[in-house]
């Protein structure tokens, strides 16, 4: 799955990954000898189990988070699965994706293509939404005020926008969400 | 002698002994609609079988293969409401490859021939054609209701025909089908003057409509109670819907959101009060779902209905934590609810707080990757079972739990009849004590003594099931996937639940030995299911040369022309009773044994 694309490229996206999981928790996905479990009858043999889930007794392996695609698993039907794809429309001239804002009743839409770096998207949506976002720095998010810009990519993951080299975010952005708040502030804590 | 009763003579003419029991039972037969009874009933004598088939209206068919069309048609002479059903339950999740069967066809043309009368017609998992509604339409004069629930084939033309041509409906509803679209105007297609709709759910229907033509309809249908429609309207359109429409008691708000290519003319906060109006005047209303594209800061429009609604569906909502909250704490009558777990373990503790009455639960996950942590989990399930000591039915999909929360809804909520616990990392232990959870299961068929519906996940050795063969006597319906250490788990089901029905089992190591075990089972059943266990073709033969009047299917459509010592494993056993044959429609990929 898309796991294997990050590593081809060398780039480790995991590790500055926004996650929903507690700090700390999630690491053990990482190691790469992630067995795609194929369907019949085999279970994903761990490389390594985190000491909290480790199982004493049992003769059985606790798997770790497989990524792997197993068709019908979790049993969602595919209708309620496909709701939540973010559509992102491709025209031959322009990549346009939505942009909600925290607290405002309507989406906005911009066109990736127009920027040809960050600061300029960023400054683009300062206008258009009337804020300030706030400066960058790799290390904390976005200081100096209670909006973070955030997107969600092809994998359905919510990311701080500014992470990844401007190409890779065009190429993987699916939606915008400028964040406010308590959520905001959240982010720039290494999560 | 003047004092005999009317029942005792016809034309003036003493009946007989039987005659007269025979109208005896037939009002007795008035008091018993259920099926359940009424097959119990039918299976008396010949002559109670008779004067039960007589007077049914109502004919059930849980398995569309398990009886012929005209079989049917043979037996009962006085049809008015016909339920069918068709491709087995975990076609949903394309575990069935398409083309398999379920086609209405065959069935349409037999009970359009033997039953002008029909007036309602309810599918679930058919495959339906345009063609099929266009002879439903055309048949059956004084048709009335029509549900289609998990359908395919059909589209926007059919519908259109449909609303064109049965000048009696009633009942409209399209529930999660796929529909084409055709580019058929289809709402237009509703006669003009008044009409008689009850209801008109169409929230499934991904195609754009007419909304001025379904504004005049809503409009000239005063008996309009239930109304859903689809996300191609936007709320100002639904705030013109329910002003015309006051005395709705169902809504499906359809987007809940500005449509992209259509401007409203108000300013959002003004829009957002006049919502709010239209809901405090829509004093019957008690369902709301909808909510697909929901544009959250619009939500507290919907506080005035809150205290009076008893069922809610913001499974298609997102929105955050705080603003569900809100939402919730106002819900004091609540019996049904269908949430995403972006609402958290923290919106799960608001519903324990405020929803005392909750009957049914149900948490679907936003994001379906397996994952170490997810937003709801034991928490959340423990908050729950303190709370809703009434809740009957639960589906909960979580990336982890514990057997103690799974103990403590079994204790609290003795009421449970319906327990889906859905783990969505496969093999997951008790995240706390990294024990099976078996414990946990063991508990909820112990102590929920009505439980007829349960569905297990996580890691799961025999014990869970000899849980579940020694106490689940009351069990009718079992889903299992990836689960289980031996033949033994399946047996214990098999030999200790007698009244199991329906057993669907997927990626679990139940082979021809377990098969064996529930031979004496399954002509009670009306289906197993059985795909990427470990039965063989062998074995599955077995059962078909044994056991008359079950259809054993085998499917392999993962392994075409594979040799190797495993190809005679079966990928797939769908194995079903019936009073037929093979049927004749099994496409290239079936076998049937």
């Amino acid at each position: 799955m898309e796991s294997v694309i990050t590593h081809e490229e060398g780039l480790n996206l995991k590790e500055t990954e926004l996650r929903l999981g507690l700090p700390g928790s999630d690491e053990s996905s990482e190691k790469e000898s992630i067995s795609i479990s194929s369907s019949r009858n085999k279970r994903a043999v761990p490389d390594s189990v985190e000491d909290r889930e480790s199982v004493s007794d049992t003769k059985h392996a606790t798997a770790p988070p497989a990524k792997a695609q197993v068709v019908g698993w979790p049993p969602i039907r595919s209708y309620r699965k496909n709701c939540f794809q973010p559509k992102k429309v491709e025209t031959e001239t322009g990549s346009y994706v939505k942009v909600s804002m925290d607290g405002a009743p309507y989406l906005r839409k911009v066109d990736l293509k127009v920027y040809k770096c960050y600061p300029e998207l960023l400054e683009a949506l300062e206008n258009m939404f009337k804020l300030t976002i706030g400066e960058y720095s790799e290390r904390e998010g976005y200081k100096g005020s209670e909006y973070a810009p955030t997107y969600e990519d092809k994998d359905g993951d919510w990311m701080l926008v500014g992470d990844v080299p401007w190409e890779m975010f065009m190429s993987t952005c699916k939606r915008l969400r400028i964040m406010k708040g308590s959520e905001a502030r959240g982010l720039g804590h290494g999560a | 002698m003047s004092d005999l009763t009317p029942t005792t003579l016809r034309n003036n003419v003493p009946l007989s002994p039987d005659e007269v029991l025979e109208i005896a039972l037939e009002s007795v037969l008035e008091f018993l609609p259920c099926q359940r009874d009424r097959n119990a009933f039918s299976l008396v004598n010949k002559s109670w079988n008779r004067i039960e088939a007589e007077t049914r209206f109502e004919v059930v068919i849980g398995n569309c293969y398990s009886i012929s069309p005209q079989r049917v048609v043979n037996r009962f002479k006085a049809i008015k409401s016909v339920v069918l059903k068709g491709k087995p339950r975990f076609a949903d999740f394309s575990l069935l490859p398409p083309d398999w069967g379920a086609r209405f066809s065959p069935w349409v043309v037999v009970l359009s021939g033997a039953y002008r009368g029909l007036e309602k017609l309810c599918l679930k998992r058919m495959y339906v054609s345009n063609d099929d509604l266009v002879v439903v339409a055309n048949t059956f004069v004084g048709f009335k209701e029509i549900r289609l629930v998990c359908c395919e084939g059909f589209g926007t033309s059919g519908l259109a025909v449909l609303a064109g041509k049965c000048r009696q409906l009633r009942v409209l509803e399209l529930i999660e089908d796929e529909v084409a679209d055709d580019e058929e105007d289809w709402i237009s297609f509703f006669p003009g003057g008044a009409t008689c709709l009850e209801s008109l759910m169409f929230d499934c229907v991904e195609c754009p409509l007419n909304f001025n033509a379904l504004e005049k309809l809503v409009a000239r249908s005063p008996s309009l109670k239930k109304l859903r429609v689809n996300r191609y309207v936007s709320l100002g359109q639904l705030r013109h819907l329910m002003i015309i429409a006051p005395q709705l008691t169902h809504l499906g708000t359809g987007s809940y959101g500005p449509l992209e290519d259509l401007e409203d003319p108000l300013p959002a906060n003004e829009l957002r009060d006049h919502v709010s109006s239209a809901f405090a005047a829509s004093k019957s209303l008690v369902c709301l779902s909808g909510f697909r594209e929901i544009v959250p800061y619009f939500l507290p429009a919907v506080y005035p209905v809150c205290a009076n609604l008893t069922s809610l569906n913001l499974s298609y909502a997102n929105i955050l934590v705080e603003e569900f909250k809100q939402v919730i704490s106002h819900c004091h009558k609540l019996q049904i609810l269908w949430v995403l777990d972006l609402i958290s373990d923290g919106g799960l503790v608001a519903v324990a707080a405020t929803c005392k009455d909750l009957q049914e639960l149900r948490v679907f996950p936003m994001d379906t990757i397996e994952d170490n942590a997810g937003p709801v989990s034991d928490v959340g399930l423990h908050a729950i079972a303190e709370g809703c000591k009434k809740l009957q039915s639960i589906l909960f999909f979580c990336q982890q739990m514990t057997n103690a929360a799974v103990i403590s809804m079994s204790i609290n909520c003795p009421d449970l009849i319906v327990f889906r616990l859905c783990i969505i990392g496969r093999y997951r232990p008790d995240h706390s004590t990294g024990e099976p959870m078996d414990e946990g299961f063991g508990a909820i068929v112990k102590n929920c003594k009505k439980l007829t519906r349960l569905a297990v996940s996580g890691l799961l050795t025999d014990r869970a099931f000899s849980y579940i063969g020694q106490y689940g006597k009351l069990l009718r319906t079992l889903s299992v996937a990836f689960a289980g250490d031996s033949d033994m788990g399946l047996t214990y089901v098999l030999e200790g639940c007698p009244k199991l029905e329906k057993l669907e089992i997927r990626d679990s190591p139940f082979g021809d030995i377990a098969l064996r075990s529930g031979m004496h089972q399954y002509h009670n059943m009306r289906f197993l299911w059985m795909s990427t266990c470990k039965v063989t073709r062998q074995g599955c033969r077995e059962i078909a040369r044994q056991i008359p009047g079950v259809i054993v299917e085998i499917f392999n459509w993962n392994q075409v022309g594979e040799e190797g010592e495993n190809s005679d494993l079966v990928d797939t056993l769908y194995m079903y009773r019936s009073l037929e044959g093979p049927r004749a429609d099994a496409p290239r990929f079936v076998n049937i044994l």
